[in-house]
C-alpha cells in the first residue's frame, strides 16, 4: 500500500491550520524557513492524506526545528540521520506519508551516506533540503555547498573547497524525482511538494533558502525580483525551455553540452526521460554563463523500495507452509524426548 | 581397546571432526550431534573454522573442525579435551592432536596421508606409521578408497565421490556409538531432497564406513552413552544466532507487532541478519542498511512507527551506533540492540570470542543514558533472552541491549521447542483514554514507562526527539531542574524493571567460603567446574550466574553478603568485577580473567577455585 492511495484520504478536507502545532516558531525574522513551513502546511492540507499517517522527520540544524512546528507525527532525530530514521519508518509502515527536512550540512556532510543510499534504493520519502550554503545553527561554518571564495568562520580567507551540487549528487545516486525551488516562490514550492507527494519513490526538493544572518542574499541573483528572469530557467515537463526577458532565450544541444539559443530553437524539457544525461546537464547550469534551473528537473517512474520489500514478503507468505512461528520451529530435523 | 580412554559405558564423551575446509566436517559433526540428540543425550557443540574464506587445500590454515560433547548427564560445554578425533588429512592431525587426551582414539583417512599432503602439513615422516602416535589408539581407515569403491557404479564425477567420504567417517563414528543409521539416512534424504543420486551416494558411503568399523578393531568395542534426563518435549539443535532470531520472531508474534530488523553485516552477528532476511514467511521486514548508524537510526524510525524493532551487530558496530542509542534512551522508544561480542578493540580478533563489550554496554554513551542490559548464557537460551529483551523493550517502552558472543553464536545445544503457553504474555502499554487526555511523556505510575502511541493512532500526533523534554508534555525544555528530574526518572524507570525480573539463584550452599560468579556465555564452563568439584566432595563453594546485568536482580546483595569471598570469572580484563565492586564495595572480590579470544576450559576454572580455597 502506497501513500496517496484512497485508503489514506481524509474527509472533511483539512486546512493549513490543522498542521500548525502549539509551539512557537523560533527562526530568525526574514529566514526562508518560514516560507518553507507555510508552503508545507498548505501542501499537507491539499494532499488530503490522513493526518495520523503523516510523519515528519528532521535531523539537526535550523531546518530541522520544523518538525516541532508541524502538527503531524514527528521525529527530531540526530545530526545527519533523518533520512535513515525515515527509511526505517516508511519500511515499517508503507502507509505513512513521510517528509524529511534537512539542510545542506545535515544531508550533504554528516548524512551524505544516507542521502545517496536513499536515492539508490528509491524509497518513497519526500526530502526537503534547505540549502543556505552555510552552517547556520552552529554559527557560520562552511558547508559542502559553500561556494568557492565565500568567507566563513572556518574559511576566513574564503573557501577553497569545491562545493557539491545537490541535484548532481541526487540524480547521480539514482533519485527518480529532483526539483530545485527558490524559497520565495511559494506557488512553485507548494506545487512541487504536491507533485513529490504523488511521486512514488524518492523525491528530493532542493530549496534555495536564504539565511539572513550568515549568507544573506546568497541566492539573490537567482531569486531576486529584478534578476530572476535572466538568471533562472523554470523547467516544466513537456514545455519549451525558455528564460530571459519575455522568454526570448532558450537552450540547445551543441556537441556534448548545452548552449544558449533563441526561444524558437530551444529544446523541450522531458522530466520523464529515464536517461540521466540531460537532467544532469540541466542541474549543472550555473551563473554567470547560464541561468540556474528550477522546477521539476527529473521525475521518472520506478518501483519504490518499500513496495518491493512488502511485495516479496506477501509472495513468500502466500507460498509458505509455515503460518506461525510454531510451524517454523517444528520444521526440519527435530526429535522427541519422552 | 583396553588401553584407550573409552569404556563400554560413558557419562560424557568429546568427539572432534576435523578435515580440510571442503571436507564437510561441519555437516558431519552436525549429523552426529543430531543422532546423539535422538539417542537422548544432552550435548553442546562448537565449530572451529578458518578465518580465510578459502585457505589452500591441505594446509594447516585450511583445517575446519567441529567439536561436540555428548553425555548422559547435562552437558554445558563442548568439552576441554577430546576422546575421539576424526582427521581427514595430515593437516587436520597436526592442528588437532594437541586437544586429544592420552589414550584417545584417532580415526584417520589413511588414503590422504600421501607425501604431498604430509608435506603441506610439515610432516617429514608419516605419523600413522612412524610410531609417533603410540600414546593413542589409531584406526587407519582407507576412507577415500573405500568410498570410491562403494560409489563406482553410480556414474558420479570423481569430485562428487570424494566429497562423500565424510559420510564414510560418520559411519565409522556412528558404529562406535552403536547408533542406528535410519535417522541419519532420513537426514541425508531431507538434505539432498531433489538429488536422488547424492542421496544414494551419501547413504552408500555411510554404510561403507559403518561396515568397515564392524569388520575392524572397533568390532565389539562400542561405547554406550546413556540418555540424559531431559524434560519431555520436541527438541532440535540450534545455534545462538538462530536462537536470537527465532526468539525475536516469537516475541513479534506474541505481541502482535510486526518485526523490523535493520542491520549492517558484521562478524559474528551477520547470521541473525541472514536468518531474518530468510524469514519473509514470518513477515519479517529487513533492511540491510548502508552503515551501522543507518541501521540503528532506521530501527529507531521503525520503533516510532510501532513495530518490534531490532538492530543486531558486534562491538565495533555498537561503537558507531552509540550516539543514536542516546536518542533511543531520551526519546524512550522500544528498541532491541543485539551485540554478538567478538574479541579485542578495533578489528581485534573478529572471529574469536570475548566478553569485553560489557563496559561499552554499561557506560558507552554520552550523557546519563541508562539502558537495560541482559546476557544469554547458552546457544539455546539465546532464544529466551532475545524474547525477554523484546518483552522488556515493548512493555517498558525502552531500549534493551542484549549481549551474546562469538562462542554462543556458532555453538549449538539442544533446544526444547516451547509450547505456546511456555512463552510469557507481552502486554504493550497503550493509552486507553481519549487523545486530549494523553501526553507523550505521561507515565505508568508503577513502572514509570510512557505509553506507546504510534503513527496511525488518530488524534495522538506528537513529536519526539533528542532534545531534553519537559516532564509529561514532552515539549522542549532547558529548565535546569526539569533536566535533573528527567535524568532521574529515566534511571529510576530502568531500576524498577528489577521488580519484574526473576530472583538470582545460587547453586550450592547459601553461605560459605567462596561464591563463584559468572555472567553470560561462560555459564557452561563455570557450572561444570563447580558441580564437578561438588561431586568430588567440595562443600565450601557455591555458584551464581548473571543474565540480568542492568538492573541487577533485587536479591544480589543479599546473596553476596553470605560468602567470605566472591570470585568473578569472565573473558575480559575485569569488567563485571569492577562493576560489582562499584555497586557493592563492602564485599571481598577476587577475579579470574582470560583474554585469549577463547572460551574458558572447565579445568582452568577448577584449578583457580582449588588455588583460592587453599590460600
Amino acid at each position: 500500500m502506497q501513500a496517496g492511495t484512497v485508503k489514506n484520504k481524509v474527509q472533511p478536507p483539512l486546512t493549513r491550520k490543522d498542521f500548525k502545532s502549539d509551539q512557537d516558531v523560533r527562526w530568525c525574522p526574514g529566514c526562508g524557513d518560514h516560507l518553507i513551513l507555510a508552503s508545507m502546511q498548505n501542501a499537507f492540507a491539499k494532499m488530503g492524506h490522513k493526518k495520523e499517517n503523516i510523519l515528519s522527520v528532521s535531523g539537526i540544524g535550523c531546518s530541522s526545528r520544523i518538525t516541532y512546528y508541524l502538527e503531524t507525527y514527528g521525529i527530531h532525530s540526530i545530526h545527519g540521520r533523518a533520512i535513515a530514521v525515515s527509511t526505517g519508518a516508511k519500511l515499517a509502515n508503507p502507509d505513512l506519508n513521510v517528509w524529511v527536512f534537512t539542510g545542506d550540512g545535515d544531508s550533504m556532510a554528516i548524512g551524505g551516506n544516507h542521502f545517496i543510499h536513499a536515492c539508490r534504493r528509491n524509497i518513497d520519502l519526500n526530502v526537503v533540503v534547505f540549502n543556505n550554503r552555510i552552517y547556520g545553527m552552529t554559527k557560520g561554518q562552511s558547508s559542502p555547498t559553500t561556494p568557492v571564495g565565500l568567507k566563513t568562520k572556518t574559511a576566513p580567507g574564503g573557501s577553497y573547497e569545491n562545493p557539491f551540487n545537490i541535484g548532481e549528487i541526487a540524480i547521480g545516486a539514482g533519485a527518480t524525482f529532483f526539483a530545485r525551488v527558490p524559497d520565495n516562490d511559494l506557488k512553485m514550492l507548494e506545487d512541487v511538494m504536491l507533485q513529490a507527494y504523488h511521486h512514488k519513490g524518492i523525491s528530493i526538493i532542493e530549496v534555495l533558502q536564504n539565511c539572513v544572518i550568515f549568507t544573506d542574499g546568497i541566492h539573490e541573483k537567482i531569486t531576486g525580483k529584478d534578476t530572476k528572469d535572466e538568471n533562472q530557467v523554470i523547467l516544466e515537463h513537456g514545455k519549451p525551455i525558455q528564460f530571459g526577458k519575455e522568454n526570448s532565450e532558450g537552450l540547445k544541444i551543441s556537441g556534448m553540452r548545452l548552449e544558449k539559443t533563441t526561444a524558437e530553437n530551444t529544446i523541450i524539457h522531458d522530466a520523464e526521460e529515464a536517461d540521466t544525461n540531460m537532467h544532469l546537464s540541466l542541474v549543472r547550469l550555473k551563473l554567470p554563463e547560464f541561468p540556474v534551473a528550477t522546477g521539476i528537473i527529473r521525475k521518472v517512474e520506478s518501483t519504490p523500495y518499500e513496495k518491493s520489500v512488502h511485495d516479496a514478503i506477501a509472495d513468500v507468505q502466500a507460498g509458505s507452509p509455515f503460518k506461525n512461528v510454531d510451524d517454523l520451529f517444528r520444521s526440519g530435523n527435530t526429535w522427541e524426548i519422552d | 581397546m583396553t588401553d584407550t580412554v573409552l569404556t563400554q559405558e560413558m557419562r560424557k564423551v568429546v568427539v572432534r571432526f576435523s578435515g580440510d575446509s571442503g571436507d564437510g566436517m561441519q555437516l558431519t559433526g552436525d549429523m552426529f550431534s543430531q543422532s546423539s540428540g535422538i539417542a537422548g543425550n544432552d550435548l553442546t557443540t562448537i565449530p572451529d573454522f578458518p578465518a580465510e574464506i578459502r585457505a589452500p587445500q591441505g594446509s594447516i590454515g585450511g583445517v575446519s573442525s567441529f567439536q561436540v560433547q555428548i553425555g548422559g548427564t547435562e552437558i554445558y560445554t563442548p568439552g576441554d579435551a577430546v576422546d575421539v578425533l576424526v582427521v581427514m588429512n595430515p593437516a587436520a592431525l597436526a592442528a588437532n592432536l594437541q586437544f586429544l587426551k592420552s589414550g584417545g582414539i584417532i580415526i584417520a583417512d589413511k588414503d590422504n596421508f600421501s607425501s604431498r599432503y604430509l608435506k603441506k602439513a610439515n610432516y617429514e615422516e608419516n605419523p600413522l606409521e612412524d610410531g609417533s602416535l603410540q600414546d593413542y589408539f589409531v584406526i587407519r581407515a582407507p576412507a577415500t578408497s573405500l568410498t570410491k569403491e562403494a560409489l563406482k557404479n553410480l556414474g558420479l564425477q570423481t569430485k562428487e565421490i570424494t566429497r562423500s567420504k565424510n559420510m564414510f567417517a560418520l559411519g565409522v563414528v556412528l558404529y562406535m556409538f552403536s547408533r542406528p543409521l535410519e535417522k541419519t539416512i532420513e537426514f541425508i534424504e531431507k538434505k539432498f531432497g531433489n538429488k536422488p543420486k547424492l542421496i544414494e551416494a551419501n547413504t552408500k558411503a555411510l554404510n561403507a564406513g559403518y561396515n568397515f568399523a564392524h569388520n575392524t578393531e572397533l568390532y565389539g568395542h562400542s561405547v554406550h552413552v546413556p540418555p540424559a534426563k531431559l524434560p519431555k518435549g520436541t527438541y532440535r539443535n540450534i545455534n545462538g544466532n538462530k536462537a536470537v532470531a527465532w526468539g525475536l520472531l516469537a516475541a513479534a508474534e506474541k505481541s502482535g507487532r510486526k518485526l523490523s530488523l535493520s542491520s549492517y553485516p558484521i562478524t559474528p552477528a551477520s547470521e541473525i541478519l541472514h536468518e531474518l532476511s530468510n524469514r519473509k514467511d514470518m513477515g519479517a521486514i529487513v533492511l540491510q542498511a548502508e552503515d551501522e548508524i543507518a541501521a540503528v537510526t532506521a530501527a529507531i524510525g521503525a520503533a516510532f512507527s510501532g513495530n518490534l524493532s531490532i538492530t543486531t551487530t558486534s562491538g565495533p558496530g555498537v561503537s558507531l551506533k552509540s550516539e543514536a542509542l542516546g536518542l533511543a534512551v531520551i526519546a524512550e522508544l522500544p528498541l532491541v540492540i543485539v551485540n554478538v561480542q567478538r574479541a579485542g578493540p578495533s578489528t581485534g580478533l573478529p572471529t574469536k570470542t570475548e566478553q569485553s563489550d560489557l563496559n561499552q554496554a554499561l557506560y558507552g554513551r554520552h550523557g546519563d543514558a541508562p539502558m537495560v542490559i541482559i546476557a544469554a548464557s547458552s546457544p539455546d537460551d539465546c532464544f529466551y533472552y532475545s524474547y525477554e529483551a523484546a518483552k522488556i523493550a515493548l512493555e517498558h517502552v525502552t531500549p534493551v541491549l542484549m549481549l551474546s558472543d562469538s562462542y554462543l553464536s556458532s555453538g549449538t545445544s539442544p533446544w526444547r521447542i516451547p509450547e505456546k503457553e511456555d512463552l510469557d504474555e507481552i502486554n504493550i502499554p497503550r493509552f486507553e483514554g481519549p487523545p486530549d487526555e494523553w501526553e507523550p511523556y505521561m507515565r505508568d505510575p508503577e513502572f514509570l514507562n510512557r505509553y506507546w502511541m504510534a503513527p496511525g493512532d488518530k488524534g495522538f500526533e506528537h513529536r519526539i526527539g533528542g532534545l531534553e523534554k519537559k516532564e509529561i508534555t514532552g515539549n522542549l525544555s532547558y529548565e535546569p531542574l526539569n533536566h535533573e528530574k528527567m535524568t532521574k526518572i529515566r534511571e529510576e524507570k530502568i531500576q524498577r524493571i528489577a521488580k519484574k525480573l526473576p530472583k538470582q539463584k545460587v547453586i550450592g550452599p547459601d553461605s560459605g567460603k567462596l561464591l563463584v560468579v559468572g555472567w553470560g556465555s561462560t555459564h557452561g564452563a563455570i557450572n561444570t567446574a563447580v558441580t564437578e568439584l561438588m561431586d568430588d566432595g567440595e562443600t565450601d563453594i557455591a555458584f551464581t550466574h548473571f543474565n540480568y546485568i542492568y538492573p541487577l536482580p533485587e536479591n544480589t546483595e543479599e546473596i553476596f553478603q553470605n560468602y567470605d569471598q566472591i570470585l568473578v570469572c569472565e573473558l575480559n580484563n575485569g569488567q563485571f568485577v569492577n562493576y560489582l565492586k562499584s555497586k557493592f564495595s563492602e564485599f571481598s572480590f577476587r577475579q579470574f580473567n582470560k583474554i585469549q579470544g577463547q572460551p574458558f576450559f572447565t579445568s582452568e576454572i577448577k584449578a583457580q577455585i582449588i588455588n583460592l580455597l587453599s590460600e
